[in-house]
């Protein structure tokens, strides 16, 4: 069955939610992704707002976190507060699994979503943190959105915006920072993850058709690639439920 | 301003012109592209007040606009976009890529907890978001800029042992400085004369800044009789001894949503993000949408019935269950 890099990158993500998951999205493919896990793989997965909304319904797809959808058929409507400190509380924060994107990310998984250039003179100015600073500074896990470009992958990142190890092993406990950290790197051509002991990104898969070098040239620092397989294609099943059940108007698809 | 006086029920351009003056530091309500005060937005931007020192966590659509009428000289944030429609706001990029609007990076946790700070009337209050990150490192106020303005604390962020030695497995804190904003102003659903008030769907960080802020304007959808909200006490958010004005503004958080009561405008938010790439044409829009418009109600005419009826929300669903947003 054909299908689109959208699709599949979506699915890929999907995949890595597992039932009692609490999963906290953004807006676009993430909210996207968290829908079909929940549709696919995962229906006792809950999701889960910054604004306050959790276990929404999502009869029609959102087009922001706080669109008025979210809000809809909820088990409580709150708000940022009680968002936050979800993610901060030690019994259920850690189930927290945090969906991201960034302009930029470094080989320690750490972010930047605020601007490309000096802070004070910015060449590029982005949207700023929003939440995405304390989810990836609480949650066990996260998984994160990024394009293949060489400018976005890179050595150091021109803003650290949301923590990811930091600079290495250790970085987040010298910091002071629960454990946790981001698990996979879901890209337009391939999805990396990081090495459990040095904390470094590594291939762990290409897209049908991709190969690990065409990956490697689309980035600043080197990774390893030894352990890359090829990633599934989509099945029928995960394409008809994400096409039909997640988003029939194809808002984000 | 916490008053008891029963009838706080003015017009929205008395409440502007009363209490939202040149350089104070005002916080709006909402989240992004609901119930954001636009109603108040625009009548800020119409009577012109300038070197605003805006407090936001993501208050998208208003900030953006309250910026793009040249309202705003400083900004604290966390996140300035309004999702699908505008993944950046675009005069806030502009503006910040201009260098005409100096701008100090937060967390949306850290915001909402310096509005809770405020409320609470303690100094500060601590978190273990951001530990590690340059939104402590960087300052986008120097530390000479803080000294001189006896209404920004000294430091931005504070990084500080835990004083209780490890308690909660934690060792390291992050302190986040209270802010208490001299105006803020949210939309709500409904609210009484003496500016009790009702919220419904999601709450975003409206109460914490309502009850940090020395002046509350409340703009309504429904402005109900004395009694009433008394009636259903657990539904609502904010008692009255917080406000100090109230004003009925039907559609007053267009073209934001307002849960239960309408969507957001797809129409209005994609004619603006054509519009605020470029100057000139950002200022026809404002010479369309804002200016001319004595009061909401006029904004809204010029909109036309046709389209409010599309955005109108399923008083169950709460949203527009057909509505085009393609």
């Amino acid at each position: 069955m054909e299908y689109t890099l959208k699709e599949l990158m979506t699915i890929c993500a999907a995949r890595e939610i597992k039932n009692g998951d609490i999963v906290f999205c953004g807006t676009g493919i993430s909210m996207l992704a968290a829908m079909a896990a929940k549709n696919i793989n995962a229906p006792d997965s809950v999701i889960f707002f910054e604004t306050g909304a959790i276990d929404s319904e999502l009869a029609h797809i959102p087009l922001a976190v706080a669109d008025s959808r979210i809000m809809y058929h909820t088990s409580a409507n709150g708000g940022l507060m009680d968002a936050f400190c979800t993610m901060q509380n030690p019994f259920v924060g850690q189930r927290v699994v945090g969906i991201l994107g960034a302009a930029q990310i470094d080989i320690y998984g750490n972010l930047n979503s605020t601007v490309i250039g000096e802070y004070d003179a910015p060449d590029v100015r982005f949207s700023g943190s929003g939440g995405a600073c304390d989810v990836a500074s609480f949650v066990s896990r996260s998984i994160i959105f990024m394009k293949m470009e060489k400018r976005k992958f890179k050595k150091k990142l021109d803003y650290l915006t949301s923590p990811g190890y930091l600079d290495g092993p250790d970085g987040r406990k010298n910091a002071g920072l629960p454990p946790g950290g981001p698990d996979k790197v879901i890209t337009d051509m391939g999805v990396m993850g990081f090495d459990p002991d040095t904390k470094q990104m590594i291939l762990l898969g290409c897209f049908p058709g991709i190969t690990p070098e065409q990956i490697l040239d689309h980035m600043e620092f080197e990774i390893r690639t030894d352990q890359a397989t090829e990633v599934p294609v989509p099945t029928e099943t995960e394409l008809t439920l994400l096409r039909e059940k997640c988003d029939p108007q194809r808002l984000i698809l | 301003m916490m008053t008891t006086q029963e009838n706080k029920v003015m017009t929205l351009t008395e409440a502007i012109n009363r209490y939202v003056t040149n350089g104070c530091h005002l916080s709006i309500g909402g989240f992004t592209l609901n119930r954001n005060p636009m109603a108040a937005v625009h009548e800020i931007i119409r009577q012109e007040k300038r070197d605003l020192h805006v407090y936001a966590h993501s208050n998208g659509q208003g900030v953006d606009e309250l910026i793009g009428g040249g309202c705003v000289s400083r900004l604290e944030i966390a996140y300035g976009g309004t999702g699908k429609f505008m993944s950046t706001c675009i005069r806030f990029r502009k503006a910040v890529e201009e260098q005409t609007l100096m701008v100090e990076d937060y967390s949306n946790f850290q915001m909402t907890l310096r509005f809770l700070a405020g409320a609470m009337g303690v100094p500060y209050l601590p978190t273990r978001s951001s530990l590690g990150t340059d939104i402590i490192e960087k300052w986008g106020f120097s530390e000479e800029f803080r000294n001189e303005d006896p209404r920004i604390p000294n430091r931005k962020l504070v990084v500080a042992d835990n004083p209780f030695d490890g308690w909660g497995d934690t060792e390291k804190v992050v302190l986040v400085p209270a802010i208490n904003p001299d105006v803020t102003i949210i939309h709500v659903q409904t609210a009484d004369a003496r500016g009790n008030c009702r919220m419904e769907g999601l709450t975003f960080a409206d109460v914490e800044q309502a009850k940090a802020s020395r002046v509350l304007i409340i703009t309504c959808e429904d402005l109900v009789a004395e009694g009433y909200l008394k009636t259903e006490p657990d539904r609502n958010q904010i008692p009255f001894i917080h406000a100090t004005a109230v004003v009925k503004v039907p559609f007053g958080a267009y073209p934001t949503a307002c849960y239960r009561y309408y969507d957001y405008d797809p129409v209005y938010m994609k004619a603006y993000a054509r519009a605020a790439h470029d100057d000139a044409a950002y200022q026809d829009f404002l010479a369309e949408m804002v200016y001319p418009h004595k009061t909401h109600t006029d904004l809204l005419d010029h909109v036309g019935r046709h389209r409010l009826e599309t955005i109108l929300a399923g008083r169950n669903c709460g949203y527009a269950k057909n509505l085009d947003r393609r």
